[in-house]
């Protein structure tokens, strides 16, 4: 059974950081991303189709985590501000400088559409024992995501396993 | 478009092959609005992440997955849920190869028509990330699993 500090387990299944989106969903970002990848499907290309099929244009639904990234710098940020923070505090908690992201499952719920403000919230799952890697000497850690939309529609839950990591001594 | 009756357990995708650029790792970043400096800053990527070049990021990995899925399938077919597991970087240079293996069809109490896909993308033949997804595809012409909503839409 793996003892986490006190402070680390007490954050286990707490919801952290509800927060609104910087910014509604919009069209540019969904043919940027679909350009990004050569997605040609037309429910997001063609408003036949989209009126069609889902009722209106709607967002690709692997861009869910898009609409939370915050803004590289907005007016009065004194600190860049992160997605999924939770990630970030556990970080620092542990002294660990690098991390990277190994796991991600996402279930999809409502469609996402043009002007939707999305919510989210973050939920610590778990964090290992210090485990040594290929890369180093760290922790994994799984975050949970949740997502509304502004009608208190669940739209998606992400999951995501982390490592943060110290490299080993070369 | 794909029809639930079409697929098979253990049918085979056609691949998709793909050069990746420097071009292919920045845009896709920024696409989904990812700052951070390994999928744009190459001395950043080699220097601290140990890594020989920047590479692509989780969140356009999941994109490359979809639009695969989707252009198998046809605009109805409903991405329900995606995982993947990334067990090395791609970058710059690299050919990625998505290839996909149907892992079950199966039609839920409510009617609607799923398939179970595993997809790996490799690199010269390594795996680089593994994908299993489900998604909804239509049991008639005329079904459409995009309109299933609440009860009716179980992931």
């Amino acid at each position: 059974m793996t003892v986490l500090p006190t402070d680390v387990a007490d954050l286990i299944g707490k919801v952290q950081y509800e927060e609104e989106a910087e910014f509604p969903v919009e069209q540019g970002y969904i043919w940027t991303a679909c350009s990004s990848v050569e997605n040609g499907n037309p429910l997001f290309w063609d408003d036949k189709v989209a009126a069609e099929l889902t009722g209106g244009p709607i967002a690709p639904p692997t861009m869910i985590s898009t609409w939370f990234r915050p803004h590289h710098w907005a007016p009065g940020r004194t600190q860049q501000a992160l997605p999924l923070q939770v990630h970030f505090d556990m970080k620092e908690r542990f002294d660990l400088p690098e991390a990277v992201m190994s796991d991600n499952s996402i279930v999809f719920h409502e469609p996402v559409r043009l002007g939707d403000r999305l919510t989210t919230r973050q939920v610590l799952r778990s964090v290992s024992e210090e485990k040594t890697t290929k890369l180093g000497i760290g922790r994994f850690w799984v975050i949970d995501v949740e997502y509304h939309n502004q009608r208190g529609e669940l739209v998606a839950v992400g999951s995501w396993t982390g490592f943060g990591y110290r490299k080993a001594a070369s | 478009m794909t029809l639930l009756a079409d697929v098979k357990e253990g049918m085979e995708l056609q691949p998709l092959s793909y050069d990746v650029t420097s071009t292919t790792v920045v845009l896709g970043a920024l696409a989904t609005r990812d700052w951070r400096p390994q999928h744009h800053d190459y001395h950043f990527a080699v220097e601290r992440n140990g890594v020989k070049d920047v590479f692509l990021n989780a969140p356009n990995q999941a994109a490359w997955f979809e639009r695969y899925l989707t252009e198998w399938s046809g605009p109805r077919g409903r991405l329900g849920r995606v995982g993947f597991r990334m067990k090395g970087s791609v970058f710059p240079g690299d050919t990625m190869v998505l290839a996909g293996t149907v892992t079950s069809v199966d039609v839920d109490d409510t009617g609607c028509g799923w398939a179970g896909v595993d997809v790996n993308l490799t690199v010269e033949g390594d795996v680089k990330t593994v994908c299993s997804a489900r998604i909804a595809l239509p049991t008639t012409d005329d079904d459409n699993p995009w309109a299933r909503r609440a009860e009716r839409w179980n992931p």
